[in-house]
């Protein structure tokens, strides 16, 4: 008899793919390269940006710094919310908790007190395992109160925690703590008796602590105690009735996630050498959590990339050229890959051009003034750039705020249609994005950043759900 | 010789609903009971009290142990696994890891020892993948070799309930508890159930207790058959016994109209 049920075809779907064009020759790289050569190229890639890109250079070196912090922050968010799906928006609270505990016991904070004038002034050796272990048990405290409460409720009471740990920090013994004006002069790290000073040197601190970090985590993925996070995360009755403890297993993640967490405050509060309690607010907490969401909940090289992604965003955003560059850039990568075939694209690409000229054409034979205004780029794209769009002279925030608010509805509008139709109201859409962001996302650089956070966010997940380097998850009905 | 599970009296109520009333069910050593009845009688509830979901009055004891009040894990570590009527398999793990997951209570090793691969974690990591392929291997080739590293999610629903009877295998428990297990099959998957609970009775030794709806499951596994009703027991015996019974042919089938009227 031939066995019926043996799903063949579906066990052999592997095979099948398609190893041709970019994307297979991708896919059979991908097969091909084991975990830890990978962890060896994230090694290498640090190492020859720290050695040969840094170069001097503060800004880069400060850059590099946060890429790192960020990775490991969203690797300790990881264990949280990608492996035991726990969805904690308290996290920035134990950040916060390890960079006080290492500022409290490595500067003269505690030199109020009677027992110990002068400051406790620990070397870093001494104050970061013990900040860390604080925020360990803080932790776990915490676990088991808040996980008591499942799914909307535990992350409402985190989110509490959350915020209330700023509040704490400000108003609760401001003499020991600094209040608003926060604690600073801390003391560096050590290696021997040579102090780190640079922000090179906690660059190199950075990347030894992410690397061994990512390969003790994908230990620990590998292990019982990473299945058991996955099965809870995915069904926690059935994962209690295969001998699973539930809440241990819980709690066990939320520590983790905290002492992850509590390390990168101790190395971000060292770098900086003061702490305030601004450091660790609810945008910070987005900001991990965007990491995490663009590289992949539950990937370790995921929340990685993550950090990369959007700390270099962000860096970028910061400076009015390379804005430019990641803007015009986006776009242009949106059209390629959304727009098919290619003679759609050319089309769609040369009717923004020509819709554009003749806007800025008929909008000039009517009023010059309303296009006597210079493009906010900066660079040779304020030059291409000054036939093209409207910018009123004088005062444009007002114009500016009307063309944001058209965009965002012509988006709307845009994702709501279909086919042809979608095509031809692209052009307006994108010759009106343009403009507000010459007359006004340029002006105010900051914000501008966090829209544009917002939006790779958007466009990354509506192309990828699971994450970048993530795995799709299936319901099955 | 004592019962290796006994519910003595057991009762559960759901606010003014009773669920079940005075429940007492014995399973010896090695035997095949099987539980039936029309829908709602009960027959889930009975697997969630032994397993400890819910918390009942009366008394359960396995191997001469009460386990009223155990939590989930605990009891399925003393030796009572389960599946589950509508499959519960951690869908977007592997189907090897599916199996690794459910000994967790067999391993003992910390998570500093796993991430820094000391001896025991290293050892016990061995063990279980011998126990992951040892259970799988029992499904023959259902199971076997390219499938280990694909997702539960792939598999056709037959092998999603082998793959759960696997899983509750892998615990290490010395009973199980089968719920529906053919449910959904077509009969050629229906045969292959029946033979298979008893190799599991006969090659493994396992006591099994099976809620089915399919008669002729449980016709060919049975050694005794409890037939219940409203949480209540009606009869229990062989499968000719109890299916004949007047009871539980009223149960299923209502009463005789002309018998009524009389």
């Amino acid at each position: 008899m031939t066995p019926i049920g043996v799903d063949e075809w579906v066990a052999r779907s592997g095979d099948r793919r398609d190893q041709s064009g970019w994307r297979g020759r991708l896919g059979y790289l991908d097969a091909r390269v084991g975990w830890w050569q990978r962890l060896f190229l994230v090694g290498l890639a640090a190492f020859v940006y720290g050695q040969f890109v840094v170069g001097g250079n503060v800004n880069y070196a400060q850059t590099g710094f946060n890429v790192l912090l960020y990775a490991i922050l969203a690797l300790g968010l990881n264990i949280v919310v990608g492996w035991a799906g726990l969805l904690d928006l308290g996290y920035i609270a134990f950040f916060g908790a390890g960079a006080y505990g290492y500022a409290l016991f490595s500067s003269h904070a505690f030199g109020n007190l009677p027992l110990a004038s002068g400051g406790v002034m620990l070397p870093a050796i001494a104050s970061i395992p013990i900040a860390v272990a604080g925020v360990a048990i803080l932790g776990v405290l915490i676990g088991l109160v808040a996980l008591r409460l499942s799914g909307d409720y535990f992350a409402i009471v985190t989110l509490f925690v959350g915020q209330a740990f700023a509040e704490a920090a400000n108003n609760v013994a401001p003499g020991t703590l600094g209040g608003a004006n926060g604690l600073f002069g801390l003391q560096g790290f050590h290696v021997g008796s040579a102090a780190i000073g640079s922000t090179l040197g906690y660059y190199w601190v950075a990347v030894i602590v992410l690397v061994v970090l990512m390969g003790l985590l994908h230990l620990l993925d590998s292990s019982r105690t990473g299945r058991a996070w996955r099965a809870v995360r995915d069904d926690s009755l059935a994962a209690s009735a295969m001998t699973i403890p539930v809440n241990k297993v819980k709690v066990m993640a939320f520590a983790f996630g905290a002492v992850v967490a509590a390390l990168a405050g101790t190395i971000f509060a060292a770098q900086q050498s003061s702490v305030f309690s601004t450091n660790f607010s609810a945008q910070t907490l987005i900001l991990i959590y965007a990491c995490l969401v663009l590289g992949g909940a539950g990937s370790i090289g995921g929340a990685v990339l993550g950090g990369v992604v959007v700390t270099v965003a962000q860096q970028l955003l910061s400076s009015p050229i390379d804005s430019a560059y990641l803007f015009y850039g986006i776009l242009v990568i949106v059209l390629v890959t959304r727009v098919r075939p290619w003679r759609y694209l050319a089309a769609v690409l040369a009717a923004i051009v020509a819709f554009g000229v003749a806007a800025h054409a008929i909008v000039g034979a009517i009023s010059h003034r309303a296009i006597a205004g210079s493009p906010g780029s900066a660079g040779w794209f304020s030059t291409a750039l000054r036939h093209y769009v409207i910018v009123p002279r004088g005062e444009p925030l007002t114009y500016g705020n009307i063309l944001y608010i058209a965009a965002i509805v012509m988006v709307i509008v845009v994702v709501q249609l279909k086919g042809i139709r979608r095509l031809i109201a692209v052009v307006p859409t994108v010759y009106v994005g343009i403009c507000c962001w010459e007359a006004r996302l340029t002006l105010d650089p900051g914000i501008t950043a966090q829209i544009m956070i917002g939006a790779i966010l958007i466009v990354t997940m509506a192309a990828r759900p699971e994450g970048l380097l993530g795995t799709r998850r299936v319901e099955v009905v | 010789m004592a019962p290796l599970l006994e519910l003595e009296q057991v009762s559960l109520s759901f606010g003014g609903l009773r669920a079940l009333h005075a429940l007492d069910l014995h399973v010896g050593e090695r035997e095949v009971v099987s539980v039936i009845g029309p829908n709602g009688a009960g027959k889930s509830t009975v697997f969630n009290v032994i397993t400890g979901i819910y918390s009942p009055g009366g008394d359960i004891r396995f191997d001469g142990q009460s386990i009223v009040g155990h939590r989930p894990h605990a009891i399925t570590r003393l030796g009572i696994a389960r599946t589950f009527q509508s499959l519960r398999l951690f869908l977007n793990m592997t189907v090897k890891e599916n199996v690794k997951t459910a000994t967790y209570g067999r391993t003992r090793a910390s998570p500093a020892e796993s991430m820094l691969r000391l001896p025991r974690a290293r050892r016990e990591e061995v063990e279980v993948e011998a126990i992951a392929e040892d259970v799988l291997s029992f499904f023959g080739q259902r199971l076997l070799g390219y499938r280990f590293n694909q997702p539960a999610y792939v598999l056709s629903y037959a092998n999603r309930r082998r793959l759960e009877i696997a899983r509750a295998m892998a615990t290490g428990a010395r009973m199980l508890l089968l719920d529906e297990p053919a449910a959904g099959m077509n009969p050629n998957e229906t045969h292959e159930i029946t033979e298979l609970i008893a190799r599991l009775r006969d090659e493994r030794g396992y006591t099994i207790l099976v809620i089915e709806h399919d008669m002729h499951v449980v016709e060919g596994i049975s050694d005794r058959v409890v037939a219940l009703d409203h949480g209540e027991k009606l009869t229990e015996g062989s499968f000719h016994e109890v299916a004949n019974h007047p009871e539980v042919v009223e149960a299923y089938l209502g009463r005789n109209p002309e018998e009524l009227q009389q």
